[in-house]
């Protein structure tokens, strides 16, 4: 297999366009789009869990977006965002917009149904024992909400990384360089082995987040969040694929 | 919108390629997931390893996927195949756990009632149990037909022609009458598809219109 030959080429994993450098920024344009998705979906999801307002809105936003080709999306908004932004920025703002539109409604989505759904009894409980509005959030409900965030979060990172590997496409550095210069170039062997390292980049995170969820979710709660409530809410999961 | 009238001809025929890519797999999929769910339904230990199994595959970036399912298959990169295994691939990855929990939701007293009138195992199955699930079933068949319809454009990027070749197009010459109109067409045709599962989802369970009005 020619794509061997290329993942063990010792010049592939130096400089400043190997492997590990490619790997670094894959990464770092993940994180900051993460952590901005984070910042906003977050304390929404925390408002709207709590008021119950807005969810039908927040549905619908997320079908619309699903439908949306992802693809279409980032070249739509490079075009709209470059005549304006100046230098290399260009490339990276429509991506990191992008990549922080998909990612919102899943973290959004899973901060409040997990609200929601945090059980009524260790909320009334909280009540009884003089709890205040705000530490019933903070100590039991977000507490409570964790399996369902950690999930959105999970279905927002795969996401993220999936997209911005397609992001390669308007110029930017990733894994997806491989993928696209070898297309270019029409050597396979560095095609397959950039699609190689992304796949095993989000099967690693998907693992990750398995092992998150073992380590700070409550142990009483896993037990509860085994047993399923209602079919269609657990039977359709978000989908990470793009 | 001159654009438009000179190059209909191509828009058309785009437009065609994209439905095939993705109804194909999306039926194969789910021809495929009834089976494997219904045996994920039945057996509790095959249920996590089956479902697990599913879900990894899902994680897998669908570029990546087209990329590596000819070095497995031994098709050309740019065979239209890689695109439909891939995405059937993905769809009965959704869809598995989808039969598997739609099934487990028929309520006991139905099947009860079923076993009690004397139907046999299979009668019993795809009788009573099957249709009852419909709903269930068909939820998760929207999203996957859904997401089908915006994963196939991806393969615009390898070279394989159908609606996302127009963003592709609008790119490289910095237009964008043949972007939007690719975004719009992808959007009509995932809007015509989840209204033919909303469609055939009634049209199967038609107990359900008396019963519940919602």
């Amino acid at each position: 297999m020619n794509f061997v030959g290329w993942l063990t080429d010792p010049t592939n994993w130096a400089g400043s366009g190997g492997i590990p450098a490619q790997i670094g920024y894959h990464l770092l344009y993940s994180a900051i789009a993460l952590l901005a998705a984070l910042a906003i979906g977050v304390p929404l999801g925390i408002v709207i869990g709590y008021t119950g307002r807005g969810e039908a809105l927040v549905a619908g936003f997320a079908n619309a977006l699903r439908a949306l080709p992802t693809l279409g999306l980032l070249v739509l908004l490079f075009l709209v965002i470059s005549p304006v932004v100046p230098g290399k920025l260009v490339y990276v703002l429509p991506t990191i917009v992008v990549l922080v539109l998909l990612a919102v409604p899943p973290i959004l989505t899973g901060t409040y149904s997990g609200i929601q759904t945090a059980d009524p009894d260790a909320v009334g409980a909280a009540r009884g024992m003089g709890f205040t509005k705000r530490q019933i959030l903070l100590r039991v409900q977000l507490p409570c909400a964790l399996p369902l965030m950690i999930s959105g979060v999970r279905s927002s990172t795969l996401q993220i990384v999936s997209t911005a590997t397609i992001a390669a496409y308007l110029g930017l550095q990733g894994l997806g360089r491989f993928i696209l210069d070898g297309r270019a170039q029409a050597n396979f062997a560095e095609m397959a082995g950039g699609a190689i390292l992304v796949a095993v980049l989000a099967i690693v995170l998907e693992f990750s987040f398995a092992w998150l969820g073992r380590i700070i979710v409550s142990p009483g709660l896993r037990r509860v969040a085994a047993k399923s409530t209602s079919p269609l809410a657990t039977a359709v999961p978000e989908p990470v694929a793009t | 919108m001159n654009w438009i009238s000179s190059n209909i001809d191509r828009i058309v025929e785009l437009t065609l390629s994209h439905v095939w890519l993705t109804l194909v797999p999306t039926v194969l999929g789910l021809v495929v997931a009834l089976p494997l769910g219904w045996w994920a339904h039945r057996w509790g230990r095959g249920y996590g390893a089956i479902v697990g199994t599913a879900g990894l595959l899902y994680t897998i970036p669908s570029l990546a996927l087209f990329i590596l399912l000819p070095v497995i298959l031994g098709t050309k990169i740019l065979d239209p195949i890689n695109i439909v295994v891939a995405l059937t691939l993905y769809t009965l990855a959704l869809l598995v756990r989808v039969v598997a929990d739609g099934l487990s939701s028929v309520p006991h007293d139905t099947v009860a009632a079923a076993e009690a009138m004397g139907y046999r195992n299979w009668q019993r199955l795809l009788l009573v149990e099957l249709p009852v699930a419909v709903p269930v079933i068909a939820a998760g068949l929207r999203v996957a037909v859904v997401s089908n319809v915006s994963i196939v454009t991806m393969a615009a990027l390898l070279g394989i022609p159908q609606l996302g070749s127009l963003f592709t197009q609008g790119f490289q010459l910095r237009l964008y009458v043949p972007l939007v109109t690719g975004v719009v067409l992808c959007v009509v045709l995932a809007v015509i598809f989840d209204g033919l599962i909303i469609w055939l989802n009634k049209l199967l369970t038609p107990w359900r219109q008396r019963t519940v009005t919602s």
